[in-house]
């Protein structure tokens, strides 16, 4: 027998908090970025789930592009990442407010 | 023959526990993996869900790709910095684990009290899948035909982002 659809939908809830939490509480901006993937790949598990159950293969090209979209996302916030360490010599975010002043 | 649930179960709790443990370590390192060991049991959970193509690229490019990435950053950036001081106490983690629970609570609620699969169904049950030759065959004729102008637009998107990521990395800017 297949779980329910809620059981994934509820894990994914779970995942996405987990990620939200991350991006609140942690200051290191590697892991910050992470937490924000986590809530990406919980969003992924909702579309397979109803892509499943709906018996839609929308939901799982949904998936593709969310995945293009967080690959392409790393990429460019890892560029911006390196590029801030080397101007400020930190990763901590509370440090990384140059745009304030 | 094992039952999907017991499965379903243990996948979660490992992609729960991999998760949980990633934002509490304090080595980014150990984060990184952390996260390895959530991505891949996500990736079972969507071959529980009939979705091989994505389980394959969620290890191919997700694993594959983009946690490697990860690695060379937090390498690169490396240990002899400062050690980032978490928050150890402070009003801020509590109040996010709170702001966390409510989003379960509410995501959880809306499950509960809406009717999830009595929505529109679509025309790929599993049989028509089965025919259209399986999975993989069936999403790639709906990407390539439905989907193809969000899809060439996604290239155009991922070229955009390395030519950006080569700049931006640039050591003069």
């Amino acid at each position: 027998m297949t779980p329910p659809l809620e059981w994934y939908l509820v894990f994914s809830a779970l995942l996405f908090a987990i990620g939200v939490v991350g991006v609140l509480v942690r200051r290191h901006v590697l892991v910050i970025l992470m937490s924000v993937e986590l809530m990406l790949n919980a969003s992924n598990v909702a579309l397979a789930a109803f892509s499943r159950y709906l018996n839609s293969m929308a939901g799982q090209v949904f998936v593709v592009f969310t995945i293009t979209v967080a690959a392409a996302e790393a990429a460019v916030a890892l560029a911006i990442i390196l590029a801030l360490a080397r101007h400020k010599d930190t990763v901590d975010v509370r440090e990384m407010d140059i745009l304030k002043d | 023959m094992i039952a999907m649930e017991v499965l379903f179960v243990l996948f979660a709790l490992a992609a729960l526990t991999g998760a949980v443990l990633m934002i509490a370590v304090r080595n980014p390192v150990h984060s990184v993996l952390f996260m390895l060991l959530t991505f891949v049991n996500v990736a079972a959970m969507f071959v529980l869900l009939n979705a091989y193509f994505v389980a394959v690229i969620q290890v191919l490019v997700y694993t594959g790709a983009i946690l490697v990435l990860f690695l060379f950053v937090v390498m690169l950036l490396g240990q002899q910095r400062r050690p980032v001081p978490e928050v150890v106490r402070s009003v801020q983690a509590p109040v996010a684990i709170l702001v966390g629970l409510a989003l379960v609570v509410e995501v959880v609620g809306v499950v509960v009290a809406s009717a999830v699969t009595a929505g529109h169904k679509g025309h790929d049950t599993p049989q028509a899948i089965a025919a259209a030759g399986g999975n993989v065959q069936a999403l790639g004729q709906q990407l390539y035909t439905t989907w193809l102008l969000p899809f060439e637009v996604a290239s155009v998107l991922l070229l955009v982002a390395a030519v950006g990521a080569v700049f931006l990395a640039k050591e003069e800017i």
